[in-house]
């Protein structure tokens, strides 16, 4: 070897990457990788070495420092070469389409269904999600807010409210269910019902969380309980606020679906889920999973956004 | 130290919310089963009273809402005047459910805490793979559990496996992402010390790391355990099982069985106290050395 300079990191990135993408290239047109002809010797190593390259791909992109979006995009990077090597083995392998369908054969039912997911997203998401969560969480705060001069309520309710975490709530869904009828209501019922406890224990924390020394410059004003409410305490109990209604999101959604396990019209997410399963229809299973999936991920991300908007001044905002 | 009197003053509130609770519960007795007392029952005594209507409501066959002593009695005859190996017995139902949520624990904790060893020592994996663990905590992953059961299912696997399978899967995500910021929660001093004393990087995570990661542990090793129990439960539902609560929970309201629900769920709700106070416990040994 002669003496030469090493190859910076960037580039030595940039080069694995391209190099893995060919030879993906090279294996996607291997006729054993459309299930045109059964795997022979040449795909098994076409594939250990794309497998090989993809994963020095994504190191050589993890190990960058910059630029900074080098990092998001690793996972971008991994997360893509997951979908493709499912596609390749499931096809090439054969792997029946109940055990696990390819990611191809899942967004080509998320088109050929998505008029019946849609009507499951609707039944589900915008009725007993929004409905129950938005009730629930409502609820919870009022109630927070409520028994905010009465400590001895707190007292009382506080450990109940946060020992209900550890109670499968969700199983009084046939309870629900039996008052409620199969529609909707009964699942926001039961998500009223998950998601009231997290946000009352956020807001009776969050009402806590003004300073002192605030409170005693609020009552130097000469400021009353409602005003030292409204203009202190309430704005500093925001940023708990928010974090409960991040958690109720992914807590409203998993309860709906739950819910409609155990019992529901012909329509929504969990329903959908549960019978086409019992059907062996696994691309459609996955469609609807990937429907709540992308729901709850966006759920998620608005209400991140909305933490930045009304909780800017907090600490744990300002870090990010 | 807690005193007596400190316990005292902490439990009084508690019961007087608990009390007021079991009294609201027997006033929406009354009405909510009075409308199915009028219609069904008390026709047949005629010239019927409200204290026999208020009596007819709280011993309703098939009330709307069963009182809580119906509730009571029902758990009390089936742990009392049933055998253990009986499905009548609620208690059989109880170890099945919690036999798979244990299992799938233990495993799911295991496997979470290795990923996440394995994500603080890589690059690789913190930035390719630890991004999707936390963003699968915004999505209803308990959505798969049908799927997992139909794949052990075709597989061959039956009885615990899938159930503690999905059990597993539910625990696992809270522990890696717990475990990665416990893990990383030694300051920079501190590594540097070890790394003063020529420790290894094996010597650094088992006497630093670990130790230091502990107090992230247990608070999502008790979110796991619920989580657990949850995934255990709903995968009790589909497969047609004969034992567990979850099961319990589905005939019950397929034959319209209003107590055996409220019983199977107190049990429920009974198993997830049990299996988190179980939890806290091994915390306060592992944490304080039993002292606290």
């Amino acid at each position: 070897m002669t003496a030469r300079m090493p190859m910076p990191p960037a580039r030595q990135a940039v080069f694995a990457v391209a190099l893995s993408l060919m030879f993906a290239g090279h294996l996607a047109s291997l006729p054993a990788a459309s299930g045109d002809a059964p795997p022979a010797m040449s795909f098994h190593l076409s594939l250990i070495g794309a497998l090989l390259l993809a994963g020095a791909s994504v190191q050589r992109l993890a190990a960058l420092d910059r630029p900074r979006w080098a990092a998001s995009f690793s996972a971008l990077l991994f997360g893509l070469w997951v979908l493709f090597f499912w596609q390749i083995g499931v096809t090439a392998f054969e792997v029946p389409r109940v055990l696990l369908p390819s990611p191809l054969a899942i967004a080509q039912s998320l088109v050929d269904h998505a008029a019946t997911l849609g009507r499951d997203f609707v039944q589900t998401v915008l009725k007993a999600v929004l409905v129950g969560w938005l009730l629930g969480s409502a609820l919870g705060f009022a109630v927070g807010v409520a028994i905010d001069r009465l400590p001895f309520l707190q007292r009382g309710l506080l450990p109940v409210a946060s020992l209900s975490s550890t109670i499968p709530l969700v199983a009084v869904a046939p309870i629900m269910v039996m008052w409620f009828g199969f529609e909707w209501p009964s699942k926001a019922a039961v998500v009223v019902l998950m998601t009231f406890f997290p946000m009352l224990v956020a807001t009776l924390a969050g009402l806590q969380a003004a300073g002192r020394l605030e409170r005693e410059l609020m009552h130097s004003y000469a400021a009353g309980y409602l005003r030292t409410l409204l203009d202190l305490r309430l704005p500093c109990a925001v940023p708990f606020i928010v974090s409960a209604l991040k958690i109720n999101a992914t807590l409203a959604l998993i309860g709906a679906i739950v819910a409609e396990f155990f019992g529901s019209p012909t329509v929504g997410l969990g329903f959908r889920i549960s019978t086409e399963a019992a059907k062996m229809n696994m691309a459609l299973v996955w469609g609807a999973i990937v429907v709540a999936a992308v729901t709850g991920s966006v759920a998620y991300a608005l209400l991140v956004r909305l933490e930045r908007r009304w909780a800017f001044w907090h600490p744990s905002v300002r870090s990010r | 130290m807690r005193t007596m009197s400190d316990w005292t003053k902490r439990s009084g509130p508690v019961a007087a919310v608990l009390g007021a609770l079991v009294v609201v519960w027997y006033l929406g007795c009354i009405g909510l089963n009075s409308q199915g007392a009028i219609e069904r029952v008390l026709p047949s005594q005629p010239g019927w009273t409200w204290t026999d209507l208020v009596a007819v409501t709280w011993n309703m066959e098939r009330p709307v809402l069963p009182a809580p002593h119906q509730i009571a009695l029902d758990l009390w005859t089936s742990i009392v005047d049933w055998p253990l190996d009986s499905p009548r017995n609620l208690l059989l139902h109880v170890a099945v459910t919690a036999q798979s949520t244990l299992v799938g624990f233990v495993l799911g904790t295991l496997l979470g805490i290795v990923l996440a060893a394995a994500i603080v020592h890589s690059r690789t994996l913190d930035r390719a793979l630890l991004p999707w663990i936390v963003a699968s905590q915004t999505v209803p992953v308990l959505a798969i559990a049908p799927i997992v059961l139909v794949i052990l299912g075709s597989l061959g696997f039956a009885g615990i496996a899938p159930k503690a399978a999905i059990a597993m899967y539910l625990c696992f995500f809270p522990v890696t992402v717990a475990m990665v910021q416990g893990l990383r929660s030694p300051q920079r001093i501190e590594t540097e010390l070890m790394h003063t004393y020529a420790a290894t990087r094996l010597q650094a995570f088992w006497l630093l790391r670990m130790p230091a990661a502990l107090p992230f542990l247990f608070p999502s090793l008790r979110v796991a355990i619920a989580a657990g129990l949850v995934g255990a439960m709903v995968a009790e539902l589909p497969t047609g099982a004969q034992a567990g609560l979850g099961a319990k929970l589905l005939t019950g309201s397929y034959y319209g069985n209003t107590v055996g629900i409220w019983s199977a769920l107190v049990m429920s709700a009974l198993l997830g106290l049990a299996l988190t106070a179980a939890v806290s416990a091994v915390e306060r040994v592992a944490l304080h050395g039993g002292r606290r």
